[in-house]
């Protein structure tokens, strides 16, 4: 676990990346106060410590082509003795198809997204992939018909404000 | 035909901010550091009040002084932030902290009446004063001080005309701040020579490594002193118009006579915006005061690093770093910024004459926005030097 001034730089630099992952290590320096050979160390041992455990792009992909598909697809699984959930989840999160998967409570075991080239493709990684795994016992498949926030980025391009036009 | 406007309106200089912004209008690609407000948007859940308002129809006036609910949470968050100890009557809901500076100012002031105003200063106290009919008595602070206002400053300005002392801590335009200990050498003068205070606290929540103190919160102060605060910076709510003033029963109930024959009510749906503010809203305050430090510790490194003098500043989004070395005046050297490296400052002067050799920098804008900006003032710098 992280411990007192090196925590509290580990999470600020947490707070930063999570909003900008493009940040410089100069600029984190300069915003935290800190050298920049404190970044880098902190930020190695973050990875080091799958704290951070990616970097990834918030892409618009409506922009550039037409044919991408994202889906959501509620699972229920069988879940089996000693290894509950873990097992087929680790299992359904191994399919590069898989974008993300959860554990959840309530109605259904599980919430994965996946992301394909083309409808047909997502439905026949459920047909054939996901639905054929011993342990699921029924599936649902959501289609994204429009994203309009996405990792907490909102799609639409925003008006800028005049803020010039005040004295203050 | 005559000439049909005041004299009194006549002795009020333009905003010498103002000017900047008209040349950089004409001019393409500009970056600017020149203004004085949150480049946040305002929280959702506070937006979204004000949405269900109107939904709701919420569309009238509401009681002169305010919504008895928002002054009650008015009430609470200044006990909550400052140990402050006002009552919901004791406070007017206005449009805006400069509603309730003008009110609060002709409330008090009588013609002749001197009013003690720090120089720098935000732009509008004096006017307000003049408006009045009243005598601005300036203190030049000096940026040794941290441009804090210091007992022999005070006394060396109090004559036996002088009636208040206004006051703007966290300050616009210098960043600077005043602690607990400055402020009770200050409240003893103030007791002792029987002045009021009207003392602007619009940035209270923007305080960086040390928490915003209130004069008013000092023994025998309360009934002496006239505290503003509101929510355009708290929250990043500009556009909503929406602060409010708060000081001794006395003076309230006066002053309630200027807001409700000149503004009625603050706008209503606002009101309702402000409730949600105040009751949740404390989380969004320190994402925003996280992200201004970080801003803040980014161009004190940067300035250090170009050999722009500056102390550092704990409050508000104002840095005011010392370009006198570089030969010019302080509005020469933004216009030649402006000019050569499209790069909007404010010179210090535009907020009184001791704003000489000083330039005011906000850093309300993106870190995108500030690495611009230092690649040009860096630029400039390397060609005057």
């Amino acid at each position: 676990m992280m411990e007192g001034d090196s925590m509290d730089l580990k999470l600020s630099i947490l707070s930063v990346l999570e909003k900008n992952a493009k940040t410089s290590v100069e600029d984190l320096a300069k915003m935290l106060g800190v050298d920049e050979e404190d970044i880098v160390i902190a930020v190695g041992e973050l990875e080091a410590d799958r704290v951070i455990c990616g970097y990834n792009a918030i892409i618009n992909w409506d922009k550039v082509s037409n044919e991408k598909v994202a889906a959501l697809i509620e699972v229920k699984v069988a879940p089996q003795r000693g290894v509950g959930f873990d097992k087929i989840g680790s299992r359904i999160a191994r399919f590069d198809e898989v974008d993300s998967i959860y554990l959840l409570s309530g109605g259904y075991d599980f919430l994965i997204r996946i992301k394909g080239r083309s409808m047909k493709e997502v439905s026949q990684f459920v047909f054939d992939k996901l639905s054929t795994l011993e342990s699921v016992q029924s599936t649902a498949t959501h289609f994204v018909l429009k994203k309009y926030k996405d990792h907490g980025v909102l799609m639409e391009e925003r008006h800028e404000n005049e803020r010039d036009n005040v004295i203050l | 035909m005559r000439d049909f406007t005041s004299d009194q309106i006549k002795k009020i200089k333009p905003s010498g901010i103002r000017k900047f912004f008209d040349i950089a209008r004409q001019l393409d690609n500009c970056v600017s550091l020149g203004v004085g407000e949150p480049d946040f948007d305002t929280p959702w859940h506070i937006t979204e009040e004000g949405i269900y308002a109107l939904e709701q129809g919420y569309t009238f006036y509401t009681a002169n002084q305010g919504m008895p609910e928002l002054r009650k949470e008015i009430a609470a968050w200044n006990k909550r932030k400052y140990d402050l100890d006002y009552l919901a009557d004791e406070i007017i809901v206005t449009t805006g902290g400069s509603e309730a500076i003008d009110i609060a100012v002709r409330c008090c002031v009588d013609p002749g009446d001197e009013v003690i105003v720090l120089d720098p200063s935000y732009v509008c106290y004096e006017p307000d004063v003049l408006l009045a009919g009243g005598v601005v008595k300036k203190i030049r602070l000096k940026a040794e001080n941290e441009f804090r206002l210091t007992p022999e400053e005070l006394l060396s300005a109090i004559t036996p005309k002088t009636k208040i002392l206004l006051i703007n801590y966290p300050n616009n335009p210098t960043g600077g701040i005043m602690g607990k200990e400055d402020l009770e050498k200050i409240a003893k003068i103030i007791i002792e020579r029987d002045l009021l205070v009207i003392s602007d606290e619009i940035y209270s929540e923007l305080t960086y490594g040390k928490k915003h103190f209130s004069i008013a919160a000092l023994p025998g102060m309360k009934e002496r002193t006239i505290t503003i605060n509101g929510f355009s910076k708290t929250y990043s709510m500009t556009g909503w118009r929406l602060g409010y003033v708060m000081g001794p029963l006395p003076i309230i109930e006066q002053m309630k006579k200027i807001h409700q024959f000149s503004i009625m009510s603050a706008p209503t749906l606002s009101q309702y915006a402000g409730i949600e503010a105040l009751r949740n809203g404390d989380e969004d305050i320190v994402t925003m005061r996280e992200e201004y430090d970080r801003r803040r510790k980014y161009l004190l490194g940067e300035f250090e690093r170009l050999g722009l003098p500056c102390f550092e500043p704990r409050g508000a989004f104002y840095i005011f770093p010392d370009i006198s070395k570089f030969g010019k005046t302080s509005e020469e050297f933004c216009l030649d910024l402006l000019e050569k490296e499209r790069l909007v400052i404010v010179p210090g002067t535009a907020f009184g004459e001791s704003g000489e050799g000083f330039v005011r920098i906000s850093y309300a804008y993106s870190l995108d926005s500030l690495k611009e900006a230092i690649r040009r003032l860096e630029h400039y710098l390397s060609q005057i030097n």
